[in-house]
């Protein structure tokens, strides 16, 4: 009745992830936490190496092998190919230094998500502020127009002309 | 703050256990965490243990500063015996991660429990709020004021496209993660979980047992939190969650349960029944068979079936009952396998009135 890890066939799986091998095709995988850690899909104890997974199919692999093994951050010392091991960036500047093989990883990790939307610090202000409701209003004007809800659409229309102009 | 203050606490009952808030049937506690980091500073993985001292004590003072957390408790993790670092994750005050990981690391948070600041886990601040049931828009409220009251004291790390930068990129963004516990009896008994699992998958969402890893994954309880943090805003994030994936779920429980009422009503009972049986009988009983047998009752009373034991009696068992607080309960013995067996049993049958002859 309960999903057993398909893996050690013992415990509970508790782990529940569609894996897309180089060749494109969709598994699914069904692993108790001790196995999904092992098998390196451990959200928590092993933040990353889904995005190593992921940066392999990507980028394809050598190239991308041949181009990460000269990225070094200048700042904290850190290599992509060290980040690409353990997961975990060193220093915030990681994000530019690293950023042609890390921005298409991100994408892909949030779903195609590439530019923050959301709470700013207030150091920052206003104009970021503004920036994002804006391109929240796109995004939402994109899914009224996609649902046919040409009511909602026009509304958002109107939004959106009134925080260009300012 | 000594290991005997944290004593006491053990002895508290959780806010996020107490059965309480909408749909608290099913919704066990609704928890959101930021991941911030300090301007200017290495990640933890690259600070040596100089530069991770110096954030710790800057994140710490910090906390002290910002009105809303200058009651907070604040503990240093790493002067803590195993066994009180262990009672703080079964409480969910810190996560396995920063009850194992070396160098400073510390945790502040509310005498109450609800809100929570990990200093130096992966993020040198991870900011958590939790309330029992379904109250997510209580959580970000608090939780917003703490970030902003914490920012006054500190300049975080933010990129203008990546937005508040993470050790981990999965997280970068808003640095939110959103967790609904939810307690699935139904579902499962019905092999309907299976279909949540299914479309929580669908909408990039992740689905852990109770406590994270492993044996601990029993007894129906689920956690459902969001993946993505980068291209979505807080409000959308929560938005989500409080509109449409969890009322979809709560209804599918609800249904479920109201089918088994109906239509097995037999199989039901004995589930239930059998499990108030072992409870108010057992000698010795392991933490995931309490925790089945928690899971059952709980469903026992809250689909009417069983009105003989209350809903706070059944939430501190679900804590006290782990391996942690059982030891602390007793004193800080140190207990074998079955030690702790039977003072689980016994310690249950005492709670539910079980008189010993
Ligand atoms: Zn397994
Ligand atoms: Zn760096």
């Amino acid at each position: 009745m309960d999903m057993i890890c398909e893996k050690c066939s013992k415990e509970p799986a508790t782990f529940h992830v569609t894996e897309i091998d180089p060749d494109k095709n969709k598994m699914e995988r069904h692993l108790c936490d001790k196995c999904a850690a092992t098998e390196g899909f451990a959200v928590m104890s092993q933040p990353n190496s889904m995005l190593a997974e992921m940066e392999k199919i990507i980028a394809g692999g050598k190239t991308s092998l041949s181009k990460a093994g000269k990225l070094v951050c200048d700042e904290c010392g850190l290599s992509y190919v060290e980040f690409r091991n353990h997961g975990l960036l060193g220093c915030p500047h990681d994000y530019d230094a690293f950023r042609e093989l890390l921005n298409p990883l991100i994408e892909r990790a949030h779903d195609g998500g590439t530019s923050h939307v959301g709470k700013t610090p207030k150091r920052l202000g206003g104009d970021h502020k503004a920036a994002q409701d804006l391109a929240r209003c796109k995004r939402l004007l994109a899914d009224a127009v996609a649902a046919e809800d040409y009511e909602r659409a026009a509304k958002l229309r109107d939004k959106i002309q009134e925080l260009e102009s300012e | 703050m000594s290991d005997f203050t944290l004593d006491k606490v053990a002895r508290n009952i959780s806010e996020w256990l107490r059965g309480e808030g909408p749909m608290h049937e099913i919704v066990i506690s609704s928890r959101i965490r930021l991941a911030r980091n300090v301007a200017g500073r290495r990640f933890l993985s690259r600070a040596d243990a100089d530069e991770r001292e110096h954030i710790a004590e800057v994140a710490a003072t910090a906390v002290r500063k910002a009105p809303r957390l200058s009651g907070y408790m604040q503990i240093d993790v790493a002067a803590l015996d195993e066994l009180h670092r262990r009672l703080l994750v079964e409480r969910r005050l810190i996560s396995r991660q920063h009850a194992e990981a070396s160098g400073a690391r510390r945790v502040a948070f509310a005498v109450d429990e609800t809100s929570a600041v990990m200093i130096n886990e992966e993020d040198h601040l991870r900011i958590q709020v939790i309330r029992s049931g379904f109250r997510l828009d209580e959580a970000w409220d608090e939780i917003n004021r703490i970030d902003d009251e914490l920012e006054d004291q500190l300049e975080f790390a933010f990129h203008p496209q990546y937005g508040y930068l993470t050790a981990c990129p999965t997280n970068v963004g808003t640095g939110l993660r959103v967790s609904v516990m939810l307690h699935l009896p139904a579902l499962r008994l019905t092999s309907e979980l299976d279909k949540v699992v299914e479309a929580a998958k669908e909408l990039r969402l992740a689905i852990r047992g109770l406590y994270g890893e492993g044996s601990d994954a029993t007894g129906d309880f689920f956690q459902i939190s969001n993946q993505i943090t980068l291209g979505r805003s807080e409000s959308e994030i929560i938005d989500d969650f409080r509109d449409q994936v969890i009322p979809r779920i709560v209804d599918f429980e609800r249904a479920a349960r109201q089918a088994l009422i109906d239509r097995r009503a037999i199989a039901l009972d004995d589930k239930i029944f059998r499990a108030i049986g072992a409870l108010k009988t057992a000698r010795l009983m392991s933490s995931n068979e309490a925790l089945q047998c928690l899971s059952h009752v709980r469903m026992g009373l809250h689909t009417g079936r069983l009105q003989s034991i209350d809903l706070t009696t059944l939430n501190e068992l679900l804590l006290h009952t782990q391996p942690a607080h059982l030891q602390v309960l007793s004193e800080g013995r140190s207990l074998n396998g079955q030690e702790r067996s039977e003072l689980r049993a016994a310690m249950i049958r005492r709670r539910l009135g079980v008189s010993e002859n």
